[in-house]
């Protein structure tokens, strides 16, 4: 197993220096995101999402599949990430580790719990046949934050999204292929966008959209999704020092700030176009 | 002798021997049998002092090569030496006696996290590398040993080669601006130190951003690096 670059004392100790000071060592200011890229691949549903140098793939697909018989009217929506050794080389090419179990639970907290995707809107003839969708996410380059790119890359590829078109006469469920029927989009009902703050100096200060050496450094993490109607879908701090009921607040407002600011998603008609979403 | 391409890919044959001068090859390139090849696709370059022969290419990934400097974090100490993370497959070994005046009795102190500036001495395909902090024919520091305070930047080899060649002219127009101490490490690893961290990041984005930029460009990127960190507002990111 390749292990992880070990930190020096004077990095470390620099990069808790510059944020006492209010800097970082990027040059950002301390709320600032990264420049955020959206590429949108030849098929409906491929996004591919860059902050930074932290890039993430997204691509959905579906399928007809027969619902569990106590949720009849339930369609699936099934969350796939893969941290491999392509993002970083320290990460095991076997088995889930637990940052990805927590990438993986806290973006289905935002799509699925909050319910942008309504399950119920997936049923095609209820305790038949349903829609099963899959949102597939791989991690190609690592520099922090891979949680506000993966989850801004699976709206947009769900966003961008085109499923084929099925029409129900009595029992007959006719599925048409996509070179016969237009392919239809998938029903959202907002779109939920994710922040994430990392904190330092005992909780008393925080930067927005760490990189990797600053998550190394920091003393715990918060993401926060918000929808654009200014409602918090979802938010999770695993450990890390305790916070300041007013911290949270503060956070919170920001993160539906920056949010808001990057929100309408507007999706290309065709596949294969590139959008700059923030400068 | 033929003319020498200035672009090799794995496998080429360079014109180089003629079997009378003594030829230093550098990475990128190997002997095989009376003619020399090329292991790495790059830039084919030439010292005539020592007749010294390598190859520059873009990489990421630090295999060792005896000679060269390197930044290194030391992660492990032992009675006899220190285990140095330099970047590559396996660390570097640093002897503790292997630093200017040092003794039995009078050896240096590294903590682990600490930040050492060596040579190193030892690069074998089959054995640990092994790194020193002082010139071992003159005994000197010769600007090795620990860096103290400042900040690591990783970047790519190729930019750190770049630095090495004295007509490269970021760090001369940086130190036109600002007064600073930077080591480079042949590793993809530079240690920048300042009077300020606000100056210490300004030059870590500038010589970040110098890779690809001639002299002039050069100029005008760090002037407006240096520009926007004294009228204290956040710099732009590009």
């Amino acid at each position: 197993m390749v292990k992880e670059r070990e930190l020096s004392t004077n990095e470390r100790e620099f990069v808790i220096e510059a944020i006492q000071q209010g800097l970082r060592v990027d040059g950002r200011s301390l709320e600032a995101q990264r420049d955020i890229s959206v590429t949108y691949g030849d098929d409906f549903g491929n996004v591919q999402v860059t902050y930074g140098s932290t890039q993430v793939l997204a691509q959905v697909s579906c399928e007809v599949m027969r619902p569990f018989p106590d949720r009849p009217t339930e369609g699936f929506l099934t969350i796939a990430t893969e941290l491999s050794a392509m993002a970083a080389p320290n990460f095991e090419v076997v088995g889930r580790s637990e940052e990805e179990v927590l990438i993986n639970r806290h973006i289905e907290k935002t799509l699925r719990r909050s319910r942008a995707i309504d399950t119920e809107g997936l049923c095609i003839v209820a305790g038949e046949k349903v829609w099963s969708v899959r949102i597939d996410l791989h991690f190609l380059d690592h520099d922090g934050n891979l949680l506000d790119a993966a989850c801004y890359a699976a709206i947009h590829a769900l966003a961008h999204f085109r499923r084929p078109d099925v029409t129900v006469v009595g029992d007959e469920v006719t599925v048409h292929p996509v070179d016969e029927r237009n392919p239809v989009p998938l029903t959202i009902h907002h779109y939920p966008l994710c922040v994430t703050f990392a904190f330092f100096e005992q909780g008393q200060a925080y930067v927005v959209d760490p990189t990797f050496l600053e998550e190394q450094v920091c003393q715990g993490r918060m993401s926060v999704s918000v929808n654009s109607h200014r409602e918090i879908c979802a938010i999770s701090k695993t450990g890390g020092v305790p916070l300041d009921p007013d911290t949270i607040l503060q956070c919170t407002q920001l993160a539906t700030e920056l949010t808001h600011r990057m929100l309408p998603i507007k999706v290309p008609e065709g596949p294969s176009t590139t959008a700059m979403v923030q400068d | 002798m033929s003319t020498v391409p200035t672009l090799v890919i794995p496998g080429d044959t360079l014109p180089i021997a003629d079997g009378e001068v003594t030829l230093r090859l550098g990475p990128g390139l190997t002997q095989t049998g009376n003619t020399v090849q090329a292991v790495q696709a790059g830039r084919v370059q030439h010292n005539p002092h020592g007749n010294r022969w390598w190859v520059n290419s873009s990489k990421k990934r630090y295999v060792p090569s005896t000679g060269e400097p390197v930044i290194g974090t030391v992660v492990g100490r032992s009675a006899d030496y220190y285990r140095v993370d330099i970047g590559s497959a396996h660390s570097a070994l640093l002897p503790v006696l292997a630093f200017e005046g040092a003794t039995k009795r009078n050896r240096p102190n590294l903590n682990v996290g600490a930040v050492v500036y060596g040579r190193l001495t030892l690069a074998h395909t089959y054995m640990e590398p092994e790194i020193e902090c002082y010139n071992s024919t003159t005994g000197k520091a010769d600007g090795y040993g620990e860096l103290q305070g400042g900040f690591v930047i990783q970047v790519s080899l190729h930019l750190c080669q770049r630095l090495m060649n004295p007509s490269t002219k970021v760090l001369d127009v940086l130190g036109s601006h600002i007064p600073l101490d930077v080591a480079v490490g042949l590793n993809g690893r530079i240690w920048i130190h300042t009077d300020s961290t606000k100056n210490t990041i300004a030059a870590a984005n500038a010589i970040r951003h110098s890779e690809f930029l001639d002299a002039s460009e050069c100029h005008a990127m760090v002037k407006r690096i240096i520009s926007t960190t004294h009228t204290s507002e956040p710099m732009e990111t590009d």
